[in-house]
């Protein structure tokens, strides 16, 4: 057990696991042109922070519903008809601008934002660890027994219906996991960059694959090297760990697309 | 028995009728398709026959166990999804390599399995589509406008596949174009449909049949509007929702049986 007391290895284990969910999850998060969804869904975590606080509830749990209550509202909306990419920014912008307000509301609690807006994975305790690797294998587990009809329902929900599946349900699984992955990715990467952590590794992950599956693995794979990078990189140049993770990811998806350009050019 | 039966279904979407007492069946082993303008109901007609979609009043009834393959109108593939031909086969169920070569040589398109379907073009798509619905062996096949955007010799060559696999398979096929002149060489009763049945039968019949040329004008034009709104017909009993300026002479397949 001497090896988790090393706050070092709890942050890398805590980015691993918070990977694991996220990767996959961000490749559906990209088919499906959702980017701006799971932006909606990490901003309003803060709300959820300022109620778990407010209400002396666990962290986790309050991040959890207010996010599961947002991804609801999204993708009920969604079906709608309303212009999507305006409702969804109005959203996004509006959730964290409450959750900032809802948080300097909450009295005789001193909470430090950039914690929350920015993540803190060197502070991550064993309790945290516990919190975010049964979050991870939950996702996990939900989206490998979902795949092949979370999949259908992606390519076509048409498609779907006529293979007997029901599109409303697939979306509601993913709105599930991905209230799931916002809840353990606070702690890890903050609000303002949970969405980085969906989306980088599965769009860096696109030209190296020829299945859907193939693409959920290297997308955990550049997520993994992202965070060990990232620890490394904060360490180095004494820079915020959470913001290092994702400007390593960024580089990684620069160089993707260059590799995919220049392979292009060469065909 | 029929494969499916549609008897008298009513619907509306987003506050407009789209569908008026619309009755239908597809027997074993028939070629119908559905001819209509567009916004005539085609589509929304399809979503009920697969269970897409509810209808509000009338019924649909499916032979019991019927198998159906569906042949979407289009599909867009996002190109950040990376998808082989292999892969998009066994989607949502694994099936094997054997199924898999067997409906790909079956579509016409046996060469292409491992493929990106984003390099795929329009026909070989089509071609592709029409092997995912064969894997489930189904006892009726649905088309929903399978070959828009394929050129006329790209359509043809279509249809004439799906003539192939039902002398070989004896597969019903129910198809939604406005190709007609394409479908209807190879359809065996024509549907056409202006929200409501305008009329029905063997193609010939409903190519010279009024409500047809009305609709899609063969060129008689504006002579057809003239024709007298004929409410009194014995068989025209539903309300008349839908802006018209043709004749509504409806009749039935027991008349076209005999007319024919």
């Amino acid at each position: 057990m001497s090896l988790l007391d090393d706050f070092l290895v709890r942050a890398i284990l805590a980015g691993i696991g918070l990977v694991l969910a996220a990767a996959p999850l961000g490749c559906f998060v990209v088919w499906r042109r959702m980017a701006y969804f799971g932006d909606a869904t990490a901003h309003a975590a803060l709300l959820g922070v300022a109620l778990a606080l407010a209400f002396n509830a666990s962290i986790f749990a309050g991040v959890l519903a207010i996010a599961l209550l947002m991804a609801l509202t999204v993708s009920t909306l969604s079906g709608r008809g309303f212009a999507m990419d305006t409702m969804l920014g109005v959203m996004a912008h509006s959730a964290l601008a409450f959750g900032l307000v809802a948080v300097s509301f909450v009295p005789n609690v001193r909470v430090d934002l950039n914690a929350y807006l920015f993540g803190d994975i060197l502070a991550v305790g064993r309790s945290d660890l516990a919190v975010i690797w049964g979050g991870a294998v939950l996702v996990s587990v939900l989206l490998y027994w979902r795949w092949s009809a979370l999949l259908t329902t992606t390519l076509n929900p048409d498609l779907a219906m006529a293979s007997g599946l029901s599109p409303r349900r697939e979306q509601l699984i993913l709105s599930l996991a991905l209230a799931m992955v916002v809840a353990v990715a606070i702690k890890v990467v903050g609000t303002l960059l949970i969405a980085a952590m969906l989306l980088i590794p599965a769009a860096s992950a696109r030209p190296f694959s020829r299945t859907p599956e193939r693409m959920a693995v290297i997308a955990t794979l550049i997520g993994v090297m992202a965070v060990l990078g990232g620890i490394q990189g904060a360490f180095t140049f004494d820079t915020p760990t959470g913001p290092t993770i994702v400007t390593v990811a960024a580089l990684i998806f620069v160089l993707a697309n260059l590799v995919r350009l220049i392979r292009s050019q060469l065909r | 028995m029929s494969l499916i039966n549609i008897d008298n279904v009513t619907l509306h979407l987003g506050g407009r009728l789209v569908l008026d007492q619309v009755s239908m069946t597809v027997e074993p082993g028939e070629i119908v398709t559905i001819v209509g303008p567009n916004g005539s109901g085609k589509s929304t007609l399809m979503k009920v026959v697969i269970g897409a979609l509810q209808p509000e009043s009338g019924t649909v009834t499916r032979q019991k166990g019927l198998r159906i393959g569906y042949v979407p109108q289009k599909l867009h593939i996002d190109p950040t999804l990376p998808l082989t031909v292999r892969r998009f086969l066994s989607l949502p169920k694994r099936v094997s390599n054997d199924a898999a070569h067997a409906a790909l040589a079956d579509a016409g398109v046996g060469h292409l399995c491992m493929r990106q379907m984003t390099d795929l073009s329009g026909g070989q798509f089509q071609r592709v589509l029409l092997a995912r619905a064969l894997l489930s062996n189904p006892d009726l096949l649905i088309l929903d406008e399978a070959t828009q955007g394929l050129d006329q010799s790209g359509s043809a060559d279509f249809y004439s596949q799906i003539e192939t696999l039902r002398q070989d398979k004896g597969v019903a096929v129910l198809m939604v174009s406005h190709e007609l002149h394409v479908v209807m060489s190879t359809s065996d009763r024509v549907i056409c449909l202006n929200g409501h049945v305008c009329c029905h039968g063997a193609p010939e019949h409903v190519a010279s049949a009024p409500e047809y040329r009305a609709l899609f004008g063969t060129g008689t034009h504006g002579a057809l509007a003239l024709y007298r709104h004929d409410h009194s017909h014995d068989h025209c009993d539903h309300d008349h929702t839908y802006d018209h300026s043709h004749n509504h002479g409806h009749d039935h397949p027991q008349e076209k049986a005999k007319s024919a």
